[in-house]
This record gives C-alpha cells, sequence and structure tokens, in this order.
C-alpha cells in the first residue's frame, strides 16, 4: 500500500497514468452528460409552476455542487502539500483551481439567467448569492497569488494557506439557506416519502451531477500533466521525453 | 509521523480553526443585518424605518390580487397570518408571483399604510413536481380533512 502511494506521488509515473486514465474519465463523461441532458431536457416532465424554466437546474445544481467540491479538494492537497511538503499536492491544486472557478461562474451566471424570470431580479446580496460569490473571489486570489511568486515553492505555499483560510466559506455557502432569510430557496429533499422533488426529475440531475465529476477527472488529470512537465522540465526524464519525436 | 510534519500539521489545524472562529464571531456580530427582510407583523409594530425604503416578506393573501385593467398596476396583500398589509405595484410581476406564494417587496410604507412596491421578488420554495400532482395532491388532503372532520364532527 505505501509503496504503491509512493509510486503515485512520483511525477513520471503520475505523469503516464494520468495520461493513459485522462482519455478514458473524458469519452464516459461526454456520453453520461448526454444521457443525463438527454433525460432533463426530453424525459423529465415540466414544473408545475415553473414550466420549462426549471430545466437550468440541469447545469445549476451540478455546477454549484462542483464548485465547493472542487474547493474541498483543493484544500485538502493544499494542506498535504504543506505538512507532507509533496510535490503533486501543490501541483494538484494549481491543476483544481481554474476548473472550480469555471464552475463557481457557471453556476452564479445559471442562477441569475433564471432569476430574471422567476425571483424578478438577476441579482440580490442575499446570504447564499453572496457566499457563492466570495468563492469565485477565492479562486481568483488564489489564482493569482500562486503566479504572484518568482519562485515556485513560495507561489505554493502562499496559495496553499490562501486555499485553507477559504475553506470556512464551504460550510458557509452550504448553510446559508438555514441559518438566514435568504431569497434562494432551501435545500430541497431528495428522498423518502417528503421527497420534494419527483424522481422523473432527480434522476437526470444525479446523472448530471457524475457526468460533471468524471468531466473534472479527466481535465484535471489533462491539467495535472501540464503541471507537472513545467514544474519538472529540467529533469532528465521531461528532457528525455522532449528529445522524442 | 516525523517531529516536523506533527508541528506542520498542528499549524495548518490551528490555522483553519482560528479562521472559524473568527468567521463564526464576524457572522454571529452582523446576525441582524443579515436578515433579508421583514415581516408585516414587524412592519405593523414600527421596526421598519418609516420613509424609507425597506423590504417585506410573506404570503400574498388569496383572493387579493386586483389588476387595474389597461394598465400595469397590480394591488393586493401581503400577509404573515397575523398582519396584512395592503400593496401596489406597477410593473412586470415574476413568473412565480401568485395567490399563496412566498414574495418579498421592496418599496416604502406611505401616511396611509399602503406599501408601494418598486421591486416585486418571488421566493421558491424548493418544490419541483409535474403539473398534474400539485392537483392530486390537493385532492388527497381534501380527502383527509373530510375523513377527519367525520370522525370528529365537534
Amino acid at each position: 500500500m505505501f509503496v504503491w502511494f509512493h509510486k503515485l506521488a512520483s511525477p513520471p509515473y503520475f505523469y503516464r497514468l494520468a495520461g493513459r486514465l485522462a482519455p478514458w474519465l473524458a469519452w464516459a463523461s461526454l456520453i453520461v452528460i448526454l444521457a443525463g441532458l438527454y433525460g432533463g431536457l426530453w424525459l423529465a416532465p415540466p414544473d408545475y409552476q415553473q414550466g420549462d424554466g426549471f430545466r437550468i437546474i440541469y447545469v445549476h445544481v451540478p455546477s454549484a455542487w462542483m464548485s465547493l467540491f472542487i474547493y474541498v479538494v483543493m484544500a485538502l492537497a493544499a494542506a498535504i502539500g504543506l505538512i507532507w511538503r509533496m510535490k503533486l499536492a501543490h501541483a494538484v491544486s494549481a491543476a483544481a483551481a481554474p476548473l472550480g472557478a469555471a464552475f463557481t461562474f457557471l453556476a452564479l451566471v445559471t442562477g441569475s439567467l433564471w432569476g430574471k424570470p422567476m425571483w424578478g431580479t438577476y441579482w440580490v446580496w442575499d446570504a447564499r448569492l453572496t457566499s457563492e460569490l466570495v468563492l469565485l473571489f477565492l479562486y481568483f486570489g488564489y489564482l493569482a497569488l500562486h503566479r504572484a511568486f518568482e519562485d515556485q515553492r513560495s507561489g505554493d505555499r502562499a496559495g496553499a494557506i490562501l486555499a485553507l483560510v477559504g475553506i470556512v466559506n464551504v460550510p458557509i455557502i452550504h448553510y446559508s439557506v438555514k441559518w438566514w432569510n435568504t431569497l434562494h430557496q432551501g435545500p430541497t429533499v431528495f428522498f423518502g416519502a417528503r421527497a420534494d422533488i419527483a424522481p422523473s426529475m432527480y434522476i437526470p440531475l444525479f446523472i448530471m451531477i457524475i457526468g460533471f465529476m468524471l468531466y473534472f477527472a479527466a481535465f484535471v488529470l489533462k491539467r495535472l500533466q501540464v503541471e507537472i512537465l513545467s514544474r519538472e522540465r529540467h529533469t532528465a526524464w521531461v528532457q528525455e521525453l522532449a528529445g522524442k519525436p | 509521523m516525523t517531529p516536523a510534519r506533527r508541528k506542520r500539521l498542528l499549524v495548518v489545524g490551528l490555522l483553519v480553526l482560528g479562521v472559524a472562529v473568527a468567521a463564526a464571531l464576524g457572522l454571529q456580530a452582523f446576525r441582524k443585518n443579515l436578515l433579508y427582510y421583514f415581516t408585516p407583523d414587524q412592519v405593523a409594530r414600527g421596526d421598519a424605518h418609516a420613509g424609507q425604503a425597506f423590504r417585506m416578506g410573506g404570503l400574498v393573501a388569496m383572493g387579493s390580487v386586483q389588476r387595474a385593467p389597461g394598465s400595469m398596476t397590480v394591488h393586493f396583500t401581503i400577509t404573515d397570518m397575523q398582519r396584512s398589509i395592503p400593496v401596489v405595484y406597477t410593473g412586470i410581476l415574476p413568473d412565480l408571483f401568485r395567490e399563496g406564494q412566498g414574495i418579498v417587496v421592496y418599496g416604502t410604507l406611505d401616511k396611509n399604510g399602503l406599501f408601494v412596491a418598486n421591486q416585486v421578488l418571488a421566493k421558491h420554495d424548493s418544490k419541483y413536481m409535474p403539473p398534474g400532482v400539485e392537483a392530486d395532491i390537493k385532492k388527497a388532503q381534501a380527502q383527509q380533512q373530510a375523513e377527519r372532520l367525520a370522525k370528529d364532527p365537534s
């Protein structure tokens, strides 16, 4: 187990493993997302109040979920990088951050487009919307801070501390709709007798979430490959790789 | 785990804990300011500032919506089941606006106790279902009520 763990942490080994896994994950995500979209846009019935307008949840909810999930991944990797001084862990944080920022942006934009017809406004400063916007700025802050140093290791360490400080925002986003009077609706109950959402509507939603997770897995591995090559550019194995036609 | 790693683990743990405590205290201090709206009862008791714009939230009272013919003006009443306040609004209403729906209005209270709204926001209740289901649920609830009444006429 430990031998495998150490092998996984070795950049050349991980580089090759990521290269082999990424295409499979990318194709799987494409298939799963297409299936989820078909289920969400064609098979699911329109909502009793919102009509077809509710269908934006098939992008909005998975994006919002990914925005939180990726942040947790980033912060955990940052902690591992700080405590165990593992080079690969900082590379994971750096590779995940732009994807997390993109999903956060998507969640904010889709929510805003839905909010105009349904709520009557693109934006309100309620606790949920504001804390999600803070999450976007945390991602931007990480990206800027990480690149602000000449020395890669200083940038890694500064970014990791910011990622760890920002982790307190994740439970705030999650519980904001319970703690305060917000315009954003509370959490939807998915299972059991009190389910707030019909099965024909939530099954495509879960398929979309799995599709988004696969997409993240595929592209974070691809980005990690680039990140590893750039960090290891002076090593013999990368020189050898680049020397090949 | 080596002593150096244990020390770094401790430092990282304390950092996250410290920031969490600071955030909790900060949010606790701002608790009142984070309330998004006043209820009609709070407005009637004078909690909201008269003459200043504020937000009021509640349910649209059943049977209270009246549209002035040929204009965009709508009259309705907002209630929290204790107090009701009449509201007038001119403009496009959100799709989710209907009687019995939770909404938030932004505007001012005039001298006669009429709330003049500049903005009407509808709140979604986190329920999603196909169109026929709502009617079925209402029918089932009505049936349950009838059965209860039949068992206990008092």
